[in-house]
């Protein structure tokens, strides 16, 4: 079957350049998605310090309970959310071949999610929370998030909507899958009974709380930081290698399977808890065939570059998709190994865990946004990128950040997996909680270092990018005095 | 002579947004369905007790309060509330926790990472004296510990004039408030600090069950 992506890439490439596609939307999303990417990495490098060395809680707005859900949310609704929201409004005008439907609409979605961020960087200090993971914010911030998600995914479908080709290209359909499954998911697990304004109360209790709970956790992982970015694979690499994607029936394979089956995920995190047996057991199973369709579109993304793996030496963009993918499919592997009762087990509650969203999120999804971001600047700014050897720092820096941090997290969590579980002969536990924790110290050391090696790649990116801006903004004063 | 080929259901969704998003928002709604409603139906989902096994209440105004701190101060992305069926766990914390034991808590706090011990059953475990230290100034009686000081606690008074708003608040989602819990709120915290809630809310977990020797909870 004659794959899609040429017909939309010819119509893209063959019509000028239109200088009614909104652009200014896109390089204020993916600016901000720097700022917040070096934002996210400081928090969460503090806290991984902290867990480190106590005393660096300073006080009660900066203690690691408070800040935790500051680092999360920064990087994944910040850093994450910017970025897929400068790549869905860069793909969709130019896969459609039209300008965005509304700009109104497109800045309102800017200037509320950053309304968002300010809302959560005040909140989590001052501890107002739900108290449910990567869903802290409180009602008032829920509803403005409500509204904001249903602009950025009207403007969206309306631009689709208003399209000049027949076809829409399969990056949209992960972006518009990502966006219809997110709006769900927020406002049924947000639910809950104000008592003020910075305070409320879930509707739901116990193990229907739980269960739905992690139905939105395993989703803001398997919607917001999978399906989304896939659109930016699918967009994006066969872009920068100048190749169509490897297989159009993978890709349908990958987005149905991928739709159908991530809902199904969140109870694998509630394994040998009080839900009930057969919920988690359905989740662990479905987790188990998931492995099929994430690895189709892994191999759908890496066989896109066969024959032209000799791109790799010199381009920049392609190096950071490329590893990108390699972490995808390896913790889209981890993930349901570790969803295995026997395995989980032992995983569960340890810092296993930990190290297995990192490989996600550090390898897979921040790898491939960066890609995505080193890729627009050049081409928004319509000038070379500053310096080359600063991105291929930047891609060394943080690929062995990377590596460091889920390596220490790794072993630090099957450890204390083992060491809690030891007994003696008699029958005796072996180790003392506290023993388990001085146990980790050698590795939380480690894994806050891997942490500001990730953090001094986010800051060299920042330079980068503000430099090449500063350097389109003077060649274009240039031009207009030449002229 | 070229043969009319027929759409497949594929193309003729990549050609229709308003097919292809009706036809998302169907299929990644089944999984949720079926795993969420059915929870809300079956009579297994929570553990029935006998009367002698069951004293599960909803908190008091100040384990309430103490539960608000509770959640407040991130605790639960360190310290789990859920002991599973194995027999270290058992050895450590106690007997696995059952599903009826967190009816009244919205949100749920079971957690999911233990950088510190489970607190399912630690009500009664130290003595109000050794929590309190601890809280102060956790280091002074577990010198491994990583946990940060809350000694702010004490010098935090609760302010009273939420306590029955709060309680309201938990009547309308299901938790079991009489009248004269309301009338009582706001005296039962009075001059209080977030020390002495959080201490009375550690103190009740886990508490509310009295199990029967080897009965098996979970068929």
């Amino acid at each position: 079957m004659h794959f899609k992506h040429e017909e939309v890439e010819t119509v893209v490439e063959k019509a000028p350049e239109n200088p009614n596609y909104n652009m200014a939307i896109v390089k204020a999303f993916a600016v901000c998605a720097v700022v917040y990417l070096v934002v996210g990495a400081l928090v969460g490098d503090l806290i991984a310090w902290q867990l480190s060395f106590p005393s660096l809680n300073f006080n009660e707005y900066l203690s690691f309970g408070r800040l935790r859900p500051l680092h999360t949310n920064a990087v994944i609704f910040a850093f994450g959310g910017c970025t897929l929201m400068a790549t869905a409004f860069y793909i969709v005008q130019r896969t459609c071949a039209v300008p965005l439907w509304s700009n109104k609409m497109a800045w309102f979605t800017f200037w509320g999610w950053n309304l968002v961020i300010v809302a959560a960087v005040i909140s989590f200090p001052m501890g107002w929370t739900q108290g449910k993971e990567y869903a802290e914010l409180e009602w008032p911030v829920d509803i403005l998030i409500a509204v904001v998600w249903v602009s950025y995914m009207f403007n969206f479908i309306m631009t689709i909507v208003n399209r000049k080709v027949s076809h829409i290209y399969v990056a949209n359909w992960f972006f518009l899958g990502m966006m219809i499954m997110i709006t769900y998911l927020h406002v049924v697990n947000s639910l809950a009974i104000p008592v003020t304004l910075t305070h409320s109360y879930s509707i739901y209790s116990g193990v229907h709380d739980a269960m739905i709970q992690w139905w939105w956790g395993h989703n803001a992982v398997g919607f917001f930081l999978t399906a989304g970015f896939l659109g930016i694979m699918y967009y994006f690499i066969p872009k920068q290698a100048d190749l169509p994607i490897y297989s159009y029936r993978l890709s349908v394979l990958h987005f149905w399977a991928l739709m159908f089956g991530y809902v199904w995920l969140g109870a694998h995190h509630l394994q040998y808890t009080a839900l009930p047996d057969w919920a988690g057991s359905l989740g662990a199973a479905v987790s188990i065939a998931m492995i099929i369709p994430s690895w189709g579109g892994a191999i759908n993304g890496l066989m896109t570059l066969s024959g032209a793996w000799d791109k790799l030496r010199d381009d920049y963009v392609l190096r950071f998709m490329v590893v990108s993918l390699a972490f995808y499919a390896m913790s889209t592997f981890e993930g349901p190994v570790m969803s295995l009762k026997t395995v989980n087990a032992l995983s569960h509650y340890t810092d296993w865990t930990i190290g297995h969203v990192h490989s996600g999120a550090l390898g897979w999804v921040a790898m491939v946004s960066v890609g995505a971001i080193y890729h627009l600047v050049p081409r928004l700014w319509k000038t070379d990128i500053h310096s080359v050897s600063m991105v291929n720092t930047h891609f060394w820096i943080h690929t062995i950040g990377t590596v460091i941090y889920i390596c220490a997290m790794w072993v630090s969590g099957i450890m204390q997996g083992l060491m809690w579980r030891a007994t003696d002969d008699y029958g005796n536990l072996v180790y003392s909680f506290a023993e388990t924790v001085v146990a980790m110290h050698p590795y939380y050391v480690l894994r806050s270092v891997g942490g500001l090696l990730v953090l001094l790649g986010a800051l060299i990116m920042l330079y980068n990018v503000v430099l090449t801006i500063k350097k389109a903004g003077s060649q274009s004063a240039t031009a207009a005095a030449r002229a | 002579m070229e043969v009319k080929k027929k759409k497949s259901f594929q193309e003729k969704m990549e050609q229709n947004i308003l097919g292809l998003i009706i036809m998302v928002a169907i299929v990644v709604s089944i999984g949720g369905i079926v795993e969420i409603v059915p929870l809300y139906y079956l009579d297994n989902t929570i553990e029935k007790l006998s009367k002698e096994e069951d004293s599960i209440r909803p908190y008091t105004a100040l384990e309430q309060e103490g539960r608000d701190v509770y959640i407040r101060e991130g605790c639960y992305l360190c310290h789990s509330q859920m002991i599973r069926p194995f027999r270290d766990e058992k050895e450590r914390y106690g007997h696995y926790s059952l599903a009826a034991e967190s009816k009244y808590d919205h949100p749920f706090q079971w957690g999911s990472k233990r950088t510190g011990p489970d607190l399912a059953r630690v009500g009664g475990k130290y003595s109000n004296a050794w929590q309190r230290q601890h809280m102060r100034a956790p280091r002074s009686l577990v010198p491994e510990s990583v946990m940060p000081n809350y000694a702010f606690f004490e010098d935090h008074i609760i302010d009273d004039s939420l306590t029955e708003k709060k309680l309201r608040a938990l009547a309308m989602v299901g938790v079991p408030y009489s009248e004269a819990d309301f009338a009582g709120a706001a005296a039962a915290v009075h001059g209080k600090t977030e020390m002495d809630a959080i201490i009375a809310y550690l103190q009740v977990l886990g508490t509310m069950v009295n199990f029967e020797k080897g009965k098996d909870y979970r068929e």
